[in-house]
């Protein structure tokens, strides 16, 4: 089996902090990490490579900093990285992020079976990118799958939706969304980690990919971020005088003021 | 000169660091409570090929560095001192001799199966009158045809009792003094070897601190480890609390707000990054192949001190909570004052320094 995982690069959520002035968040001095959930996806493939063979290509696009994230795969079992890099894909949204993406994969991976995603991005949360890239392929797509089954060409997924599951065949080529629950990623091994950095990671940049300029990055991108803002969390806190009883009256007074009991 | 970690360095440390707070942390107190060894933990250890990091890959290790196996030691100490004292006893005292004295079929046979972590190492130097002065060892080899008879006991042996491969010093030559010690490779089913008692201690609970016993222990020949009376070479020693100070309030402010706690704050950080630079050096002239006792030495007084110190004063800032065991700061403060006595003590190592100076 073929199989193309697509990985993003974040900044670890856990530690970032939002600037009070600006509204914006401080990433100076956060680390970075894979997608939480495209672990899952580079899970996913390893235990299909397991299971029926085959390859596992990981790719990524970002900075050239986002190398680390692909030596990470690496380091988990992954075959090879790809590094898609280019100043001309800065700024780019979800749309012209998916363009570069499935361009990558109709020009290297002409003959994929399978790509997998993360469901979504901790950073920006949208869930756009995974199948915004399975609509420009052409190929079918499942989105929130927890489980795979492979028959020949045919895949069986099961798909996480609010109050169950529901369980979708389709045929390869196709892409899937991988949520958490569908594993737990395993840990790089340490020799793994000095293997990662044994091997060459490729780079594609737009002199492969021959997109119009007008097509990549902030000029290919129809949403444009007018601003951000955070809601603010401060509020007033209100202190009762009296005895205790007068107190608790006041409290269970203001609690039923705002329909809270 | 460059002090920043290599990107693979880096990432053992993170990988080592989310592997810690997710398989390690969690069982922490309950281990340090009941003194359970933590065998599956060690069995995921060597899963991730944590169990012989500096080692080749072509004698089963992971083929890594010094300074990652040290980073790897750090963080798994950082949430339970018991697991980073079991991977150190079993890569610097048990792989570590093998791997410098061994033959290649001692390397084949042993060093393999150890760095891959299939089987667990451990070092028996110390016996009841003979610490860091080997040469009053009282354990005697001798040679009888084939194989040598080994009579005796060691104490304090870490890993003793879980370990599979042991390391054992010996007199072959009274006469010689030092130079009559000889290194052994002893599996745990060799007959006349057994497990004596083991140790209830103030810290390190779940790690096995063991007596071994020798009764006309038998040992093949090729189990000798180097030459004869060479064993002393050997065995020359290789060597929470700023989130609770923004939390905790009295006299209406965070404690970390008052001048006092935040100068033991900066004491405590800094005792750390000077220890932390001691033992990367250290770390670094081992793997370029320069370093002498004394860079360990530096180290070890350095860290283990600073260790104590820091756990101390985290008691302190946690003041009674800091004394019961809601909190894990206690642990810490046990499990840190070994540091200042196991492979060498503290005045041991101001003798190695000291004597190099004077």
């Amino acid at each position: 089996m073929n199989i193309v995982v697509l990985i993003k690069q974040v900044p670890d959520t856990n530690e970032v902090r939002i600037d009070p002035k600006t509204k914006t968040l401080i990433r100076k001095g956060v680390p970075s990490i894979i997608n939480p959930e495209d672990k899952n996806a580079v899970e996913q493939a390893l235990t299909l490579k397991q299971k029926y063979g085959g390859e596992v290509n990981v790719v990524t696009m970002g900075p050239p900093q986002a190398d680390v994230a692909l030596r990470e795969a690496l380091a988990m079992g992954a075959d090879k990285g790809f590094l898609i890099t280019d100043r001309f894909f800065g700024g780019a949204d979800t749309y012209a992020t998916a363009k570069t993406l499935s361009t990558t994969i109709k020009t290297v991976f002409p003959d994929f079976d399978l790509v997998l995603c993360g469901r979504q991005a901790i950073d920006g949360d949208t869930a756009q990118v995974g199948p915004q890239t399975a609509e420009q392929l052409g190929v079918p797509q499942v989105t929130y799958a927890k489980e795979v089954e492979v028959s020949g060409n045919k895949l069986t997924v099961t798909r996480e939706v609010e109050d169950g599951y529901e369980v979708i065949e389709l045929t390869t080529p196709a892409l899937l969304t991988v949520v958490k629950d569908a594993n737990q990623p395993r840990y790089p091994s340490i020799s793994g980690i000095f293997d990662a950095y044994e091997v060459d990671v490729k780079k594609i940049t737009n002199d492969d990919l021959k997109l119009e300029r007008e097509e990549l990055g902030l000029k290919g991108s129809p949403t444009k971020v007018v601003a951000t803002t955070t809601p603010d969390t401060q509020r007033k806190g209100e202190v009762f005088t009296g005895n205790p009883k007068e107190c608790c009256g006041n409290l269970i007074d203001r609690l039923n003021q705002r329909h809270l009991i | 000169m460059d002090f920043s970690f290599t990107k693979q360095q880096e990432m053992v440390r993170k990988v080592v660091s989310e592997f810690a707070k997710n398989e390690v942390e969690p069982g922490a107190d309950d281990r340090d409570l009941t003194g359970e060894f933590p065998e599956d933990i060690v069995r995921k250890m060597a899963g991730l090929g944590m169990m012989g990091i500096p080692y080749p890959k072509e004698y089963g290790g992971a083929g890594g560095d010094y300074i990652s196996y040290i980073l790897a030691v750090e963080e798994l100490s950082k949430v339970c001192a018991s697991t980073g004292v079991i991977l150190s006893a079993h890569t610097s005292l048990c792989c570590y001799p093998i791997s410098k004295w061994g033959t290649e079929e001692q390397k084949k046979k042993y060093l393999v199966p150890l760095a891959k972590g299939e089987k667990l190492g451990a070092f028996g130097l110390t016996e009841p009158n003979a610490g860091t002065d080997a040469a009053t060892q009282q354990t005697v080899a001798t040679l009888e045809g084939d194989h040598y008879v080994l009579n005796g006991s060691k104490i304090f042996i870490t890993n003793g009792g879980k370990a599979d491969v042991y390391v054992i010093f010996a007199m072959t030559d009274e006469s010689k003094g030092n130079h009559g010690i000889s290194a052994f490779i002893v599996e745990k089913d060799f007959k006349g070897f057994s497990i004596g008692k083991i140790e209830d201690k103030m810290g390190i609970n779940a790690s096995s601190t063991a007596e071994l016993v020798f009764e006309d222990c038998i040992v093949p020949k090729e189990n000798l480890l180097g030459d004869e009376g060479r064993g002393f070479a050997m065995a020359n020693p290789l060597p929470s609390s700023p989130k609770y100070a923004k939390e905790r309030q009295q006299f209406g402010r965070p404690i970390g707000k008052f001048q006092g706690i935040k100068w033991y704050v900066a004491d405590m950080a800094t005792r750390v990054q000077e220890a932390k630079m001691l033992v990367y050096r250290a770390a670094w002239k081992k793997q370029v192949g320069k370093m002498k006792s004394t860079d360990a030495a530096y180290a070890k007084l350095c860290a283990s001190e600073a260790a104590m110190y820091v756990t101390t004063k985290a008691v302190q800032i946690f003041g009674g909570y800091g004394y019961i065991k809601d909190y894990p700061v206690e642990r810490y403060m046990r499990d840190a004052k070994i540091t200042e006595i196991y492979e060498g003590t503290s005045e041991v190592q101001k003798m190695v320094i000291s004597g190099s100076l004077l």
